[in-house]
């Protein structure tokens, strides 16, 4: 699962939805991938006002990946000014977001402590009846 | 200029809205200035376009429902009024087509003709004197003759004439036909209608779609069809997992869009790990229908065993590795609910919605076999304040259909307040009732206030007139 998508992952229990605690997810025992694909900057210039960049620096801190910058990139640091090339920025966000995947280990609530597996790059967010 | 949008006369109800959206996405302003839904031959205006030629060529491109647009050189009730409006409408341009290769074609539905009354026709279009050579296979020119007939009519009711400009998007069907796919199911939707679904969500590059209900991933990779990125989840993980080196991953790397995909969760819509904040630019779903094997979510079906267990070694047996969670029966209407309200949440502006329902008329079994007990009940069109209707069109089987429901999510400051927070109470009422929303009040007070019959303006608006009367639901009293 690309990191990208922890960006919008919270716990699934229903009681913990109104606690901040429980946004973002934090990562447990993750052993990463990475794979190489193709840059797609007119994806990551649309998605980046929609990231919540707090969340998106905790989780590459928690992950030991290099720290973000304090403040989310401009869209005009994500391109060269004058070749129009996708600037280093864009090319490290790419890396991050779309390169590097979860392939295992456990995603824990901060509100509840329950712990979510991921096998196979595939996340189990499917709760038992007590917890529904 | 006109342009002729040439049809597939299939799906009939999907034409329109497709092109529609692709318009709409692509911010190229049309006028339909003539459209029959017993015809496959339609006429639109392209207005304000630097280049329109290439806008429409843009705009079928995608297309699935489209065959071929062509540049409009004339039309008429008859051959007299035909051959006039070429006249009329196109000998400015004759001249620029003097010296080309050309051949002409005879496109004739509900009809054929012999090789020698096709040659006549074309020799009557001799006044625009083309003198280029005529050449058969790649012609730089290619120009066609349309004749519509009613069924069982030996004279056309109408006749059309046009310069071929671009293909539509059919040609994607072959790609992505489920025959030739990595990986399907019984669920998976085939490919004609799964792109069509794409397009009425209008994905594209640099969008985000979803589909909560991803089975084998037919909606996923028809969205990154169009280049836009998607991720998805299942109730059933191993669905996503697939095993044996077929999976839905398999199914992008088969397609080479597999960078598009950004993942598969197990999860519940209902209690579904989906931050609530608005992120998605598309939903796109065929939910299960709940009639044959029954909807189901998260939570055991006796509310008397929904507590935390303990095994027999002491140890707590959701924490074990092969846990698997119970599941319990849930109702199709309150699912529609829980769907509408999810996207009403997660949708960015303009974000769309597409999701399939079934129609009323007989079971899920595509057999027709009426003889069970369950009959798809008919579920009205379900609203929600935040999400407005932009399409609905239905697919028809033999004794059965299904429709395809889009909606837009509108912005908050155009949200009736009122009805929105009224909306979230009864969610929040039906919530704490816990299992008594299989009770068959519940359910109707829910249908009652929020949605609407088959007949309401809304439907009228798209279905002016009944197009089978055989084929209409009765409404449900």
């Amino acid at each position: 699962m690309k990191i990208l998508t922890l960006n919008f992952l919270c716990c699934a229990r229903k009681t913990c939805k109104s606690s901040p605690a429980s946004f973002p997810l934090h990562p447990k025992e993750a052993s990463l991938e990475q794979i190489e694909t193709d840059i797609n900057a007119l994806f990551i210039k649309n998605i980046l006002p929609r990231l919540d960049w707090e969340a998106m620096k905790t989780l590459t801190i928690e992950l030991g990946l290099p720290a973000l910058p304090t403040e989310p990139p401009s869209p005009e640091a994500l391109e060269d000014p004058d070749s129009g090339e996708p600037s280093q920025t864009l090319k490290d966000l790419h890396q991050l977001l779309m390169e590097t995947s979860i392939e295992s280990g456990a995603l824990r609530c901060g509100n509840c402590d329950h712990e979510y597996a991921v096998k196979e790059g595939i996340a189990n967010f499917l709760l038992p009846s007590h917890m529904v | 200029m006109e342009y002729m949008v040439r049809f597939i006369q299939m799906h009939e109800e999907f034409r329109r809205p497709e092109l529609d959206a692709i318009a709409e996405l692509l911010e190229i302003d049309i006028t339909w200035v003539a459209y029959d839904e017993n015809s496959p031959f339609a006429i639109i205006a392209i207005n304000q376009a630097d280049d329109p030629t290439a806008a429409a060529k843009g705009l079928v491109s995608r297309a699935i429902m489209v065959s071929a647009v062509f540049e409009l050189w004339g039309f008429g009730d008859s051959y007299d009024t035909l051959h006039a409006d070429i006249k009329d409408r196109s000998s400015h341009v004759w001249p620029s087509y003097q010296e080309c290769s050309f051949r002409f074609e005879m496109d004739a539905y509900h009809s054929s003709h012999t090789h020698a009354q096709r040659r006549g026709i074309f020799e009557s279009l001799s006044y625009m004197a083309f003198r280029g050579p005529i050449v058969m296979s790649t012609p730089n020119e290619r120009f066609t003759i349309f004749e519509d007939y009613d069924l069982d009519s030996n004279v056309p009711k109408q006749v059309l004439f046009g310069r071929y400009l671009g293909e539509g998007g059919r040609k994607a069907m072959s790609t992505y036909d489920l025959k030739k796919r990595s990986y399907i199911s019984t669920t998976s939707m085939d490919a004609e209608l799964s792109l069509v679904t794409a397009n009425m969500a209008q994905c594209a590059p640099g969008k985000l779609a979803y589909d909560p209900f991803m089975g084998t991933g037919s909606f996923p990779v028809s969205c990154a069809h169009f280049g836009s990125a998607v991720f998805g989840s299942d109730l059933d993980g191993r669905s996503i997992r697939g095993k044996k080196g077929r999976s839905v991953m398999s199914n992008f790397k088969q397609y080479s869009t597999a960078s598009l995909y950004f993942g598969g969760l197990a999860a519940d819509l209902t209690n579904s790990p989906l931050h609530t904040r608005r992120f998605l630019d598309a939903i796109v779903c065929d939910p299960p229908y709940g009639v044959r094997e029954g909807l189901k979510v998260l939570g055991h079906a006796k509310e008397s065993l929904q507590h935390e267990v303990i095994l027999n070694n002491g140890m707590k047996a959701h924490l074990q590795a092969d846990y698997i969670p119970p599941k319990r029966p849930y109702s199709f209407l309150r699912m529609l609910d829980d769907i509408m309200d999810f996207s009403a949440s997660r949708l960015v502006n303009g974000g769309r919605l597409c999701m399939w329902m079934p129609v009323a008329g007989a079971p899920e079994d595509a057999d027709g076999d009426t003889a069970g007990e369950q009959e798809t009940e008919e579920y009205a069109i379900p609203q929600h304040p935040a999400l407005v209707v932009v399409s609905e069109c239905t697919q028809y089987f033999n004794k059965w259909s299904r429709r395809l429901l889009t909606y837009k999510r509108i912005p908050d400051e155009e949200v009736d307040a009122e009805a929105l927070a009224a909306v979230q109470l009864l969610r929040l009422q039906l919530e704490s009732n816990g299992h008594a929303d299989l009770g068959a009040n519940d359910l109707n007070a829910f249908r009652k206030k929020y949605f609407q019959g088959f007949k309401t303006p809304l439907f009228q608006q798209f279905h002016p007139e009944p197009r089978d009367q055989s084929r209409t639901p009765e409404p449900s009293t």
